[in-house]
């Protein structure tokens, strides 16, 4: 069932659309993300979402309630929506229990109780509840503003890149723990942010975006492995794409013939693997490289390497650094799973054959 | 194992050096509170409290007390009103209405007295004193809370408005604390201001303690009576110091984490813009039309025969050459405080540095109060080293203030990369942190020669016999009611003081980092 639907967005500042037409709907309790490079829009509708920017043209649903249509809105501090941002934004005035507390009806004294309650939530030390925001680190900072969003009770949650102050260690583990308490709370959440490991792993559901336009939406692995585009695999991670052709569920290209997701294409067409899909072997009969280079970082190695018989720029496979390989070694490839089809002009999709 | 020892040395006697100096001009800076107290002593307890406790001293009481907390809050919110329409929102011409709102400074205070007791003689009393003060002085609470509010985070109330405030809900729990300090630090001047402010009451016939010590000091030459006025008035400055300070707290107000906060937005007035610029005009004409319509008219009336040439050029020439030299003094005695507690802070450093600002807030007459009473009888007395003295520990806070912030831009990283470089450590010092400190110096320097061009009070007291300076040329023909006379030399003040207004100006956008 849908609970957030965003139907149809569109601002324009001067000449430059900030978004264009942009719809996305959510269900209840889910987590979202929205990824995209700097620049593409992903604030604007967060901005829009929260209430502090209008579109132009549009409408936006929480749960049954119209909260924007057009030009006109619901004002932000009318709309059960919370938000967290990127430097956690604590009031600097107030100790953590006056932020915690300050959406809270009533004074501080008759919050005590409220306040403690959210700070166990969230996982801060009770004696931090008197000290005042700067002695906090970063990831305490980000866990007083989630406290301190959750304690309305709020339809939707706004993560405006929260996590990417941090550090790279206590972004991850941060990051776990806010998906786990916002799950069990069955708070619907929206993530924005530019890193696409952190919308896979934090989200449910992601939407990409670029230049004002949602490109794609779907399951992280939906979006991982079956990109629309071979702008999106390289946004979303390493891609090692070849041009091959396409016949019987089959591709042919230069790391031989390999197991395709559609199996009704055929025709010219490019087609991508992620590199962890391949595996180097000793076993040269089939399709074969030659390394050109090893890169030793720690438990993998980049691997480079050219294929055989494949003209384009060497390709850079991750290996576990146990397989030891040295430049000039030749070597055949073991291929996991299926590779992904790009949809091209020139593919015809056959009649189904079985 | 030699060289490194010799570099310690070296470094330990730079310290010491900037220590000793440094204590040497905070004990200069001590002497007025310790010579009240001295003079407390020598008379005795039962006499220091029959000079204190009398029905006059309640009457003055009364009056500053009165002035002070009616000019403060009006001052305060005057400036706030201001500060809000020309900051955040869409007021026609705000940056120019936020430039008219800082001019009044050009204008001395006892020439904003001159201007609106010529206009209406029979202004007087305390109505008057407020009406005319908080005219003159609002401007230095409009400065810091304009640039505080322009340093506000705007995320800040964005997340009030997501967590169910109110704009007016916002404003009072989000933007008014975080100009607290803006407020405090601001209202602070202006108390000071006024408790210092001569000129002003004396023109609409207020008595505070200021104009009494002088008017003792007039009649009793140098009695213990003016002493005891001065030592409430300290009192008087201790208790405005420790109120801001309470304001203040010990809470940071500085914006959290890292990144540039985003611009932040204006309101739009709607049906308001009317009423907003009208204000704003009232406040123009009368903080700045008034003064400049009297003056223009006593110009006019007084004709070429009010400029007396034989005497505005010498009195000129005078107030230029005490003003360099005042500022060339303040400046060299900053030095040491303003380096150490850059570069050596430390706890001796802040108690030392707290004695300065002390000496800062002190009103002119009882530094020049207590300078004549030491220096009578010696060869200083009424020479110009007693009057550079005086200038010195009243305008030490504005040289450091500009000295610190500019040497704390020059890191001491580039010192040390100069020295690596190969440069020996007092090429390095030259080459790195006083080219770097230059501007902020020479700032100081001017805002310190532009004090003292208008200063009343000190220069009349220990200036030597036959010192005529622009104010006191003022003073004395309007004193006479000459007003047409008295006009040439205000018109100077005022031109002389519109490059330190820019000063102040320019300094608080940059503080604010537009």
């Amino acid at each position: 069932m849908t609970f957030l639907s965003i139907d149809a967005l569109s601002k324009r500042y001067g000449s430059v659309s900030a978004l264009d037409d942009v719809s996305l709907c959510i269900g209840a309790g889910g987590r979202t993300a929205i990824v995209g490079p700097s620049g593409s829009g992903k604030t604007t509708l967060l901005r829009m979402l929260a209430g502090f920017d209008v579109p132009q043209s549009g409408r936006i649903m929480l749960d049954g309630r119209l909260l924007v249509d057009g030009t006109s809105a619901v004002p932000p501090h009318l709309r059960d929506v919370g938000l967290v941002m990127q430097d956690g934004a604590l009031f600097p005035h107030l100790t953590v229990a006056e932020n915690i507390g300050f959406g809270l009806p009533g004074h501080t004294r008759s919050q005590v109780e409220a306040i403690a309650e959210l700070s166990d939530m969230v996982g801060l030390n009770p004696s931090m509840l008197s000290r005042t925001p700067d002695a906090l680190s970063g990831g305490q900072q980000q866990r007083v503003a989630l406290a301190r969003a959750l304690a309305r009770r709020p339809k939707l949650m706004l993560l405006d890149e929260p996590f990417s102050a941090l550090d790279t260690g206590l972004r991850s583990s941060t990051r776990m723990a806010i998906a786990n308490l916002l799950q069990s709370a069955g708070v619907t959440t929206l993530l924005v942010t530019h890193d696409q490991a952190e919308a896979l792993s934090f989200a449910d559901h992601v939407a990409i975006m670029d230049s004002g336009k949602i490109l794609q939406a779907g399951p992280p692995r939906e979006l991982y492995f079956r990109p629309k585009t071979a702008m999106i695999a390289t946004f979303l991670g390493d891609a090692i794409i070849l041009p091959a052709v396409l016949s019987h569920g089959r591709a042919n290209c230069a790391l031989g013939s390999v197991e395709i997701d559609e199996p009704r294409w055929s025709g010219w067409a490019d087609i991508m693997f992620r590199p962890e899909q391949i595996a180097l072997t000793g076993d040269t009969s089939g399709a074969r490289g030659k390394v050109l280079d090893v890169e030793f970082a720690g438990a993998v190695s980049n691997v480079t390497l050219t294929v055989t018989g494949h003209s384009g720029p060497p390709i850079v496979l991750r290996q576990p650094s146990s397989i030891s390989v040295a430049p000039g070694d030749e070597i055949g490839f073991a291929i996991a799973g299926r590779a992904h089809a790009f949809a091209a002009a020139n593919v015809a999709e056959s009649a189904a054959q079985d | 194992m030699s060289l490194d020892t010799s570099l310690v040395a070296v470094r330990r006697s730079r310290y010491g050096w900037m220590s000793a100096a440094a204590v040497l001009v905070s004990a200069a800076a001590a002497v007025p509170i310790g010579f009240i107290l001295w003079i407390a002593a020598k008379i005795g307890w039962s006499t220091t409290v029959g000079l204190i406790v009398r029905p006059r001293v309640g009457e003055l009481l009364i009056n500053t007390v009165l002035v002070v907390s009616l000019t403060v809050p009006l001052s305060g919110a005057l400036a706030l009103t201001l500060a809000w329409l020309t900051e955040r929102t869409n007021l026609p011409g705000a940056r120019i209405w936020s430039w008219l709102a800082v001019a009044p400074l050009t204008v001395p205070a006892f020439v904003h007295g001159y201007a609106w007791t010529t206009l209406f003689p029979s202004m007087h009393g305390l109505a008057a004193a407020v009406l005319i003060s908080t005219l003159a002085y609002s401007p230095f609470l409009y400065l810091p809370i304009a640039a505080a509010l322009r340093r506000l985070d705007p995320a800040l109330e964005d997340i009030a408005a997501s967590l169910g405030q109110t704009r007016s809900g916002i404003f009072r729990r989000v933007v008014l604390p975080q100009l607290r300090i803006a407020l405090g630090g601001g209202g602070l001047l202006v108390g000071l201001h006024l408790l210092a402010e001569y000129g002003l009451f004396v023109f609409i016939r207020f008595d505070t303690f200021t104009t009494a010590i002088i008017d003792q000091y007039k009649s009793t030459y140098n009695g213990p009576a003016a002493n005891m006025l001065g030592g409430v008035l300290i009192v008087c400055c201790l208790v405005l110091l420790a109120l801001d300070s309470r304001i203040r707290g010990n809470r940071r107000f500085a914006r959290l984490g890292p990144g540039a906060a985003r611009g932040a937005p204006r309101h739009d007035l709607g049906r308001m813009r009317a009423a907003a610029l009208l204000l704003c005009g009232a406040l123009v004409a009368a903080g700045l039309g008034v003064p400049l319509l009297t003056l223009g008219h006593w110009l006019v009336a007084g004709g070429v025969a009010a400029w007396r040439f034989e005497e505005i050029g010498p009195a000129l020439g005078e107030t230029l050459l005490l003003s360099a030299l005042g500022a060339v003094a303040t400046t060299i005695a900053a030095i040491p405080m303003a380096w150490l507690s850059v570069r050596a802070p430390n706890k001796f450093q802040r108690v030392l540095e707290g004695c300065n600002y002390m000496a800062g807030a002190l009103p002119g007459v009882v530094i020049a109060l207590a300078l004549v009473t030491i220096t009578v009888g010696l060869p200083i007395y009424q020479s110009l080293i007693t009057l550079l003295l005086a200038y010195v520990l009243l305008y030490l806070p504005r040289a450091m203030l500009s000295l610190r912030t500019s040497i704390a831009q020059a890191p001491v990283e580039l010192e040390q990369a100069a020295a690596s470089l190969g440069r020996s450590p007092r090429r390095a010092l030259w080459a790195t942190t006083i080219r770097l400190a230059a501007p902020g110096a020479a700032s100081g320097m001017a805002l310190v020669a532009l004090g003292i061009m208008t200063e009343l009070p000190a220069t009349q007291m220990l200036a030597p016999n036959g010192t005529h300076t622009l104010a006191t040329g003022f003073w004395s023909y309007s004193g006479e009611i000459d007003y047409a006379a008295a006009a040439p030399y205000a018109l100077f003040m005022i031109l002389f003081s519109m490059p330190l207004t820019c000063l102040l100006y320019a300094q608080s956008r940059r503080l604010s980092g537009r």
